[in-house]
């Protein structure tokens, strides 16, 4: 399996405080990669640096290379919108916008100068199908999306992210303001993702990486202290933090 | 205990008192209006109040038509809000999601500025700039007019339609933002397709302030439209509901000073639609 994307020797500054220390990590293609880690270690910080979200950020310093396909994601001849394409993102909180279901999937292949209504019909209702929640939403399209349960609106964010093709899908703890029927749901979901599509997952629910990941990355303070294989990882830690951390003893 | 009790009674009806008070000076304005306003609409017709053209109030022979008031104080605010309204929409959008700090720092502090200068002071620019400036350009004899109202109006609206925009603008949740820039949105798409959506409530309500403001200005129109009761015209003389009645205010009788009261009436009504309409906008932000 070839690597999507691949991080090197990747820093990141707050002003002066340091979140990411020389991370090196590569992500395998049509996988699913856990993030995992105490609070405030840097998983979302890394997340959004994968997509150039944290470029909206003031104050943000970035060094080392984080290459997407081969080509460097900081190379100034690289358009970020076709980026962020690319590489979508689902958000901790669901957060569908204030409109219709129809207009929140339609969105992003509106945005990308999809105008024909037999087209967009057609990649709402793939995506929808793909994120599993369309038998629920089919007879109100036309609906608020605020008015969806909290896990329905995560899925219609997956959905959403869907419609505009991307080839690797950010999630950052996707489950983490659902309940268990709504969280296992996502969780099938990622599964079935995978097939079509790379998938990096920050969470900081260890059994959830279990049940769903290939790869496992833990990260402590800032450091990526190691990522491998997650059978591997959870049961034969290399470094004496991961076994703790895994373990129970701190964190 | 029972003396604590008292005194809480004591400073709820000391407080119920005060609220009366406003309450009490609308009740007193809206029964006085009514009351002084309709005579004059009787004895002339209302008919022929609202929709007659000649306004010849110290003529022998009398005429008390208002349509060219009102229809100057609509063209005027719709000429205000046609050229204000843009303006202001693209500069709130401007400051609240795209300027640099400073920049944003200088421009709002301009703005509370333009929105503190006293309207005699917008008539006296108006006045010395706007209309020598109008007669030259256009080449007629007065630059006194309905277009040098509209653009001393345009300006005067705008501090409260940027502020309030942008008061809407930045209360939109971020996540939204995010959301579509993950998607690959450009950060101006964002804007105007996430963004200035989910504040529409806010804008209308700035756009309905507007409205409000223009129609009820007198000082400053009255200097610049050269105060004539003519039907209005882009370049000519006009003069408007408000002005129509400080101008004669001061040396009217009998059913002249009627027919003033009468006029004032009808502005009063105009106000209470634009309120309702601006109530109407927020109670359904309120229930969003
Ligand atoms: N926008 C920001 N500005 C400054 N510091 C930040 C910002 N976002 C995160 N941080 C800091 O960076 C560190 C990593 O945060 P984060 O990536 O959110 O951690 P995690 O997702 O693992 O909980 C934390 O110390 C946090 O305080
Ligand atoms: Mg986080």
């Amino acid at each position: 399996m070839s690597n999507i994307m691949t991080a090197e020797n990747l820093c990141l500054w707050y002003g002066n405080t340091q979140a990411l220390k020389s991370v090196n990590i590569e992500i395998p293609e049509k996988s699913i990669t856990a993030l995992i880690g105490p609070s405030g270690c840097g998983k979302s910080t890394f997340l959004k640096t994968l997509n150039r979200m944290n470029d909206l950020i003031p104050g943000v310093k970035i060094t080392g290379d984080v290459s997407y396909n081969g080509t460097n994601i900081f190379d100034p001849s690289v358009d970020v919108n076709e980026l962020r394409r690319d590489v979508g993102m689902v958000f901790q909180k669901p957060n569908p916008f204030p409109m219709s279901i129809y207009d929140n999937i339609a969105y992003g292949p509106r945005t990308h100068g999809i105008k024909n209504k037999a087209k967009l019909d057609d990649i709402v209702e793939k995506a929808l199908r793909d994120a599993a929640i369309w038998d629920e939403v089919k007879d109100r399209l036309k609906k608020n999306a605020l008015g969806l349960s909290g896990g329905q609106q995560q899925r219609l964010c997956i959905a959403r992210a869907l419609a505009v093709k991307p080839k690797v899908l950010l999630m950052d703890e996707p489950t983490s303001a659902l309940d268990p029927i709504s969280t296992s749901r996502i969780e099938e979901l990622a599964l079935q993702l995978k097939d079509e599509y790379t998938i990096i997952i920050v969470t900081h629910n260890m059994q959830q990486s279990v049940r769903i990941s290939d790869n496992t990355a833990f990260f402590l303070l800032g450091e990526l202290v190691e990522w491998g294989n997650t059978e591997r990882l959870f049961s034969q830690p290399n470094d004496k933090r991961t076994e703790d951390y895994i373990t129970g003893r701190f964190g | 205990m029972n003396k604590k009790k008292l005194l809480e009674n004591v400073i709820h009806g000391v407080f119920l008192i005060l609220g009366l008070i406003t309450v009490g000076c609308v009740l007193l304005i809206t029964v006085y209006l009514v009351i002084s306003g309709i005579p004059a609409i009787r004895e002339i017709g209302l008919f022929k109040f609202l929709f007659g053209k000649k306004w010849e109030s110290s003529a022998a022979e009398p005429s008390f038509g208002i349509l060219p008031f009102i229809l100057t104080s609509i063209y005027g605010t719709a000429g205000a809000i046609v050229i204000g309204v843009p303006i202001g929409f693209f500069t709130a959008v401007y400051l609240a999601k795209m300027a640099p700090k400073r920049i944003k720092a200088v421009m709002e502090a301009a703005v509370s500025l333009l929105a503190g200068i006293p309207s005699v002071v917008y008539g006296l620019v108006g006045m010395l700039i706007l209309v020598p400036g109008i007669r030259k350009l256009f080449k007629i004899p007065d630059g006194a007019s309905l277009l040098a109202a509209i653009i001393v109006l345009a300006i005067m609206i705008l501090p409260s339609i940027i502020k309030v925009s942008i008061t809407a603008l930045e209360a939109v949740p971020k996540e939204y933002e995010e959301a579509s820039l993950s998607l690959g949105a450009t950060p101006v798409e964002t804007y105007f397709k996430v963004s200035v959506p989910a504040a529409k409530s806010g804008i209308a309500t700035a756009v309905v302030l507007g409205v409000g403001r223009a129609i009820g200005e007198a000082m400053a129109v009255m200097m610049v439209s050269g105060n004539v009761p003519n039907m209005p015209s882009l370049f000519g003389s006009v003069r408007f509901l408000t002005t129509a009645v400080a101008g004669e205010m001061s040396y009217s009788s009998g059913l002249q000073q009627q027919a003033l009261f009468s006029i004032a009436l009808v502005l009063f009504l105009f106000i209470m639609l634009i309120n309702a309409t601006l109530n109407f906008f927020l109670k359904r932000d309120k229930e969003k």
